[in-house]
């Protein structure tokens, strides 16, 4: 095998007139990661995909797979010659196949027992043995998924790419359609870009999140550095409400009103102030209170609590819903 | 480079698209030639009537087949009440009879000495003079006639976009808060627009090349204007500036609908499209129905059946026999090969429009598609044209080289009719596969790909099987049509070749409507096979899977 990276992504730009769909991305995914993108609706993140799978061309960059050039200003590999899988949004089953035909179609020889004990194997994987002969239209939302998963992976590519794979599937459903759709995909040791809006799922799906706003993509990470070491407002905003307090840096620490913090919530692009997570900061019961609960959001196992201080400063803290909260008129924030 | 295999296509799509364009080209090039006086004397004498005429006549036939293809259309699908079943294949019937034998059936029903107006005096007592009675041959008559016989591509259309329409819009619709009648209005018409749009724009263009029918009821029309300066004053470069016009008429038409088209484009949003389950009518309301259904099928079809089955059984033709499978083998033969070859170039053209939607690629399709708006008369002389001077190129050659000509090997054979048919209907396939293809999501074709289907197996493996439906359709509406056409058959078919039309057209300008009648019925016949297989494709898809007697 090779030993670069599975996906390398080199300056990729994509323009319709005016409109800057993609813009100077550059990416390199090894073999085997799960890496998400994450981005609201328009962010690029769609395009970018059918990019890598060849069924958009970008205007500038290239596209490397396993090695191979599959497209830049030379030539342009076409998506059928692509060791690519597609798992589409809507899944895009064909409507006169039933699920095993569905499965077969893309496999090189359909006919063959081979073929046939390989397909019925990835229907055992996903667990729909007993749905092999369904017509699409009699299968629910999570089985469409599922066969248009097992159908990518019949030709078990080096690549695959999944977009908005759990968006259409209720939310009971989509914890069990998730689980087996990534132990698939670590099993098969694949490459997997997964294109999703929602924060919460590209954290937990993805060995590496990169998150895209207008084209562009503003940081790549692991879960953990992306949500703690956001490169900026804009990505510290992606997974959520987020407090700036004024600070002034010395030696590696930021000292704020709350007291000191470490540089690394630092916004870069403006000096003298630092983010903080609603879960980063506490409430607690003090003799220089003066802070007033204004509203109260249930999160379930948590609970976001705007609060507006003294200084008339307006800041979200978030505490477990199983903590009391103390009395309002000696109520502090304070630094976790 | 980029590499390109999908570049060959495009090359065939339009030498296919030039060949079909051939004729019209040889027809507007005369647009530069000096009629000599001709088109001076037109212009200043029955121009004006033509153009009035030919508005009128497209104006009420397309308001008139919208009205009762949409209104037929929503009350077989959304609604139950008796009769429905049989009235949604019923309602297709008058496709099997050509506008010209409605004409003959509809005047010998209506005239003084007709049926309906002998019945009218004998209970009332009347005699000649004592009432007034709508005259048949007129502009109105014409318009009524055709809207009997055209009202079909309407309906069918309407059907097919109404029963495509997902159950959960309708539904979303009634917890909005809409009626059954703004439901109508607001949401199911609107999302069948492009589909009735594309019917009733067949209409019209049917509706310009009118000839026979418009003829027999003494209006002047562009078309009639077109054929008579041909026939009678033998001046084919006046007669070819005249459609050039119509033409021109047709083109904007087509810009319309095209702008219409685009900004009406809708995909399925919801995955499974099961249509709606029908609201049961009871009483008055299922009368109403019932009636506004029974209408247009007693109008368009069993009335002129009846009486043609009446002249039959009183006189017919005294030639039946082995002279009449004769004829009506020639009329399958040419229908058949047309309707092939018609679907495999509509194919070509409308997968090229899909794969490669760039402008050049919607022009070639498009400009394919024109042919249906000309008359046949003129297509005729456009073929004539050009198969003339490659006959003449050809004959030149071999007759310097082996002193022998091959004659008129095209222009006077076979080859010329199904030339001149394939321009003419070509159209069909492209909008009814077109519309076909606007049914399959973009992701099916993207999920294909990446699954490594090439071109090819992408439209054997996946287009065509989701098209089969559209291709059959497409297949019989060019069958139908070719049966029942008659200017261009009249003009090009060869000395030895006639077909039951030319024999029909032949008997009743000879006023022996009674000898036609047998012809008519057997051309009526014929074309019910085909309706009748087409009334399969409306079948809705809830029959089968919905609980039976369920109505919301």
């Amino acid at each position: 095998m090779t030993t670069g990276p599975a996906i390398q992504l080199k300056g990729l730009s994509l323009s319709y007139g005016d409109v800057v769909a993609v813009d100077d991305v550059s990416l390199d995914i090894p073999g085997g990661e799960i890496h998400c993108l994450l981005g609201a609706s328009g962010s690029g993140k769609s395009t970018l995909l059918r990019i890598i799978a060849g069924l958009e061309r970008q205007g500038e960059g290239s596209v490397t797979i396993g090695g191979e050039v599959v497209s830049d200003a030379e030539g342009h590999i076409e998506t059928e010659r692509r060791p690519v899988g597609f798992v589409l949004q809507d899944y895009a089953l064909f409507p006169h196949l039933d699920a095993l035909e569905n499965v077969l179609f893309g496999m090189p020889d359909r006919k063959s027992a081979e073929s046939r004990m390989k397909a019925e194997e990835l229907f055992a994987e996903v667990g729909l043995s007993d749905r092999v002969d369904a017509m699409p239209h009699t299968l629910s939302g999570g089985e469409q998924q599922r066969v248009a998963l097992a159908r990518a992976m019949a030709r078990s590519p080096q690549v695959m790419l999944l977009d908005e794979p759990f968006s259409s599937l209720d939310v009971q459903l989509r914890a069990g359609v998730r689980e087996t759709t990534l132990r698939i995909l670590r099993e098969a040791g694949v490459a997997t870009v997964m294109v999703t809006h929602d924060p919460a799922e590209a954290l937990s799906c993805g060995d590496r999140v990169s998150i895209l706003r207008e084209g562009k993509l503003i940081q790549t990470g692991s879960p953990e550095a992306i949500y703690h070491h956001p490169c900026g407002q804009e990505a510290a905003e992606t997974f959520g409400v987020i407090n700036r307090l004024a600070g002034e840096s010395s030696g590696g620490r930021v000292k704020t009103s709350l007291g000191e913090v470490d540089l690394a919530a630092q916004d870069p692009g403006c000096p003298g102030t630092v983010l903080l997570r609603p879960e980063q900061l506490v409430l607690v019961e003090s003799g220089d209170g003066g802070c007033r609960v204004d509203r109260i959001f249930p999160e379930g196992s948590t609970t976001l609590y705007l609060v507006q201080t003294a200084e008339d400063e307006r800041l979200y803290v978030r505490m477990l819903s199983t903590e009391t909260l103390p009395e309002d008129s000696s109520l502090a924030v304070r630094l976790r | 480079m980029k590499s390109n295999p999908g570049r060959y296509w495009s090359v065939a799509c339009f030498a296919l698209a030039a060949v079909v364009l051939l004729p019209i080209f040889s027809v507007t090039w005369n647009l530069t030639q000096d009629s000599e006086g001709v088109w001076g004397h037109l212009a200043e004498t029955v121009l004006g009537k033509y153009i009035s005429n030919t508005l009128l006549l497209a104006l009420g036939v397309g308001c008139g087949t919208l009205l009762v293809g949409v209104l037929a259309a929503w009350l077989v699908t959304a609604f139950s009440f008796p009769g429905v079943g049989f009235f949604r294949w019923a309602l297709l019937l008058p496709l099997a009879i050509p506008s010209y034998l409605m004409a003959y059936a509809m005047t010998d029903l209506l005239q003084f000495s007709g049926p309906a107006q002998t019945w009218l005096r004998e209970t009332t007592g009347w005699s000649r003079g004592d009432y007034w009675f709508p005259q048949v041959r007129s502009l109105a008559g014409a318009v009524f006639i055709l809207v009997l016989c055209l009202y079909p591509y309407v309906y069918l259309a309407a059907t097919t976009g109404f029963l495509s329409l997902s159950a959960s819009v309708i539904e979303a619709s009634r917890t909005l808060g809409a009626s059954s009648w703004s439901r109508f209005w607001r949401v199911v018409l609107p999302l069948a627009r492009p589909s009735i749009f594309a019917g009733v724009a067949l209409v019209v263009m049917e509706t310009m090349a009118e000839f026979g029918a418009v003829d027999y009821c003494a209006v002047d029309t562009f078309s009639t204007g077109i054929y008579r300066t041909w026939m009678g004053r033998g001046s084919f470069v006046a007669a070819a500036q005249l459609s050039t016009c119509l033409l021109g008429a047709v083109g904007l038409l087509y810009l319309l609908e095209s702008r219409f088209r685009k900004s009406a484009k809708f995909h399925h949003a919801t995955q499974r499209t099961q249509p709606p389950a029908p609201a049961r009518l009871k009483g008055a309301r299922a009368w109403a129905a019932f009636a506004a259904c029974a209408v247009p099928v007693l109008g368009g079809f069993l009335l002129p059946v009846v009486r043609f089955l009446q002249l039959t059984v009183e006189g017919g033709d005294s030639r039946t026999g082995e002279l009449f499978i004769g004829l009506a083998g020639n009329s399958a033969l040419v229908a058949g090969v047309t309707a092939l070859v018609a679907v495999v170039c509509g194919l070509l053209l409308t997968q090229l429009r899909r794969r490669a939607p760039s402008s050049s690629n919607l022009f070639a399709v498009r400009a394919a598609g024109l042919g249906y708006a000309i008359p046949g008369g003129v297509i005729a002389i456009g073929v004539l044209a050009p198969l003339w001077w490659i006959e003449g190129g050809v004959n030149d050659v071999t007759e310097s080289v082996l002193a022998w000509g091959p004659g008129l090997f095209l222009s006077g054979t076979i080859f010329a009719v199904l030339f001149g048919y394939q321009v003419r209907f070509l159209a069909i396939p492209l909008n009814v596969i077109g519309a076909g293809f606007e049914r399959i999501r973009s992701t099916v074709d993207d999920a294909a790909r990446t699954l490594g289907a090439s071109r090819l197996r992408l439209l054997f493996g996946v287009h065509l099987p989701l098209l089969r439906g559209s291709l059959f359709c497409a297949a019989l509406m060019v069958f139908v049509d070719v049966l029942k056409e008659l200017p261009a058959t009249l003009i090009l078919r060869p000395f030895n070749f006639d077909t039951l039309a030319v024999r029909v057209y032949q008997l009743a300008s000879d006023e022996r409507l009674s000898e036609a009648s047998t012809g008519a019925l057997a051309i009526i016949l014929a074309g019910l096979v085909p309706v009748v297989l087409l009334t399969r494709v409306l079948k809705p898809t809830h029959a089968d899977s919905a609980p039976p007697g369920k109505s919301p």
